[in-house]
């Protein structure tokens, strides 16, 4: 309505597979090493990607409402 | 258990106060709720915030911030994979779901059925459609009661016997009447309110938790080695390894094909409130990893050996962990504030859920096969209506069925509920899918899913055997490949006999 919605994706789109990929290659996380503040590299990994696939997402949006 | 007063008097002024709420909701931002679409999407009104407080109130649901941790607590890493999951959630609803929220509002779809019906013209694949989203929801439903039943039991009110059903009948009735006279309206409101608990109550934990033990050193000290990652898979197998990435990816397809989810992103106002919402929800995500932390918390505060808590324990197994964790270092003025959240947080997802699949029964099987001459009026009070029978239904199964086989329909409904994928998602895409081809497949996806579960004791993992090697895979996954593979092979085969589509508005 009053916020029109892009009407071609842009290619930064692509960006959105990252996230994906990467929660999907266990293998590159099921470590204890190296830790941080005490915590398991398993764990504070993928809370960072919590933050950083909102970030991906963020930026994509700005891209393409630009 | 002690009955807790002090934690009980909170709790319950929370609950009045909330109730309050759930009835004077019917009169914010006004409209004729003799009309589904304000009653069962407040009118489609929803901007970028309160969507944002309505989905993640409606997804992180109460069963889930006392099951994911109970997982850790229990089961060690593999629990973890709620937060891939939620990873992976974002980047689905940020591409697909805007475009089906077009195609809604252009047609004045109300469910994911109605979009079915329309862009195929199938009737039967509607229906599917329809009675696989009930389905699938109700269990859940029934968790968020037994929620609310663990921590009243925390609190020590007896929950067994008639007089031990009260509280709980009480709260169904204070859900089930808010609901009923101002719909949508009301669980949005609400949710304000039960996410700052929430959020409250997890930052309070994740800070004086850690401290009281000596922090996170400490803590995963004491967790057990095993539990702290996923075994190392033996040669030839893809072990827990593969059993963790598909089962994130699978639930994370699933989630937002359930009625409740598709009900919060329908409710918005425009497409761009979804994107920006798909940005900002992550914050519940974050908010649910450092909870599932709690398991492991909960191990190191040796809660399962602390004697006045053991009762719990043996009433309601691992699922007691996160109560027993906040009893033990809270002071119970908190323990109330923080009980309170999680049985708010019951209410928020429940009457959603019954409010999607009272508007799915109402327009896809009610109104499309027995009343298609009812009114907007008919229409809309037939969902009220049902929506109380679909949470009395709940009730009593929460009374008279064994707590494991709402888990075990739970299990199933995911794997149910990704069959619908390629009717209500890849066919947004890919105009390749005839109906007839989908409703195959859909069939073949589901009974398969069943059998494979019932096969494997309704554990989500089965152990496929590919060519020598050991796959283990989410059941939902591998028979949503089948699914797919069964419509595309039929759809060019079945293309002749497919039955016209009906003037859909088309969306680029």
């Amino acid at each position: 309505m009053n916020d029109p919605d892009p009407s071609r994706a842009h290619p930064i789109r692509w960006l959105l597979l990252l996230p994906i990929i990467t929660m999907l290659w266990v293998p590159s996380y099921n470590a204890i090493e190296p830790v941080l503040g005490g915590m398991p590299f398993f764990y504070w990994y993928q809370l960072l990607w919590v933050l950083l696939g909102a970030a991906i997402i963020g930026v994509v949006y700005l891209v393409e409402h630009r | 258990m002690r009955l807790n007063i002090t934690a009980l008097v909170v709790f319950v002024v929370l609950f009045l106060f909330i109730t309050w709420l759930g009835f004077i909701a019917a009169r914010w931002r006004r409209g004729d709720l003799d009309l589904l679409h304000e009653w069962g999407l407040g009118g489609r009104r929803f901007g970028t915030i309160v969507t944002w407080f309505l989905i993640g109130g409606d997804l992180y649901t109460a069963y889930t911030f006392i099951a994911v941790p109970a997982l850790l607590y229990g089961a060690g890493a593999l629990g973890f994979f709620a937060v891939p999951y939620t990873v992976m959630i974002y980047p689905l609803l940020y591409v697909a779901f805007p475009r089906l929220w077009k195609v809604a509002h252009a047609n004045g779809y109300v469910t994911a059925s109605d979009y079915v019906r329309g862009r195929f013209n199938n009737r039967w694949l509607a229906l599917a459609v329809a009675i696989t989203g009930i389905v699938a929801t109700m269990p859940y439903i029934a968790l968020q009661l037994v929620g609310i039943q663990v921590v009243i039991g925390a609190m020590g009110v007896e929950t067994s016997g008639f007089f031990g059903d009260l509280p709980l009948i009480i709260a169904f009735v204070i859900l089930a009447a808010f609901t009923y006279s101002s719909g949508l309206r009301a669980p949005a409101m609400i949710a304000v309110v039960k996410d700052v608990l929430i959020y409250a109550t997890v930052l309070a934990a994740i800070i004086i938790i850690p401290w009281q033990l000596g922090g996170f050193t400490k803590i995963f000290a004491a967790v057990p080695t095993a539990k702290q990652l996923l075994a190392t898979p033996p040669a030839g197998s893809g072990g827990a390894i593969t059993g963790y990435a598909t089962l994130a990816f699978g639930s994370a397809l699933a989630l937002f094909l359930y009625p409740h989810s598709l009900t919060g992103i329908l409710a918005s106002q425009n497409g761009g409130v979804i994107r920006r919402n798909a940005a900002l929800l992550p914050a519940y995500s974050l908010l649910l990893g450092l909870l599932a932390l709690l398991g492991f918390f909960a191990i190191a505060a040796a809660v399962s050996t602390t004697p006045e808590l053991m009762p719990g324990f043996k009433a309601y197994g691992n699922n007691f962990a996160i109560p027993a964790l906040f009893l033990k270092s809270f002071p119970d003025w908190f323990v109330g504030v923080a009980f309170a959240a999680i049985g708010i947080g019951a209410l928020v997802p429940a009457a959603i859920m019954s409010i999607a699949t009272a508007n799915t029964f109402t327009r896809n099987v009610w109104r499309e096969f027995f009343r298609p001459d009812a009114t907007d009026a008919q229409e809309s009070k037939m969902a009220k209506v049902s929506s109380l029978v679909i949470k009395f239904g709940a009730l009593v199964f929460v009374f008279f069925v064994p707590f494991q086989y709402a888990l075990y329909l739970q299990t199933l409904g995911g794997m149910w509920m990704i069959q619908v994928l390629p009717a209500v998602l890849l066919s947004l895409y890919c105009p390749f899918f005839g109906g007839r081809a989908m409703l195959i497949g859909w069939a073949v996806g589901t009974v398969s899913a069943t059998w494979l579960a019932i096969a494997n004791g309704v554990a989500p993992i089965y152990a496929f055997n590919v060519f020598g090697y050991t796959f283990p895979c989410y059941i939902a996954v591998a028979t949503l490949v089948l699914n797919i593979v069964v419509s595309a092979v039929l759809s060019p085969l079945l293309r002749g006999s497919e039955p016209h589509e009906r003037d859909v508005i088309a969306v680029k």
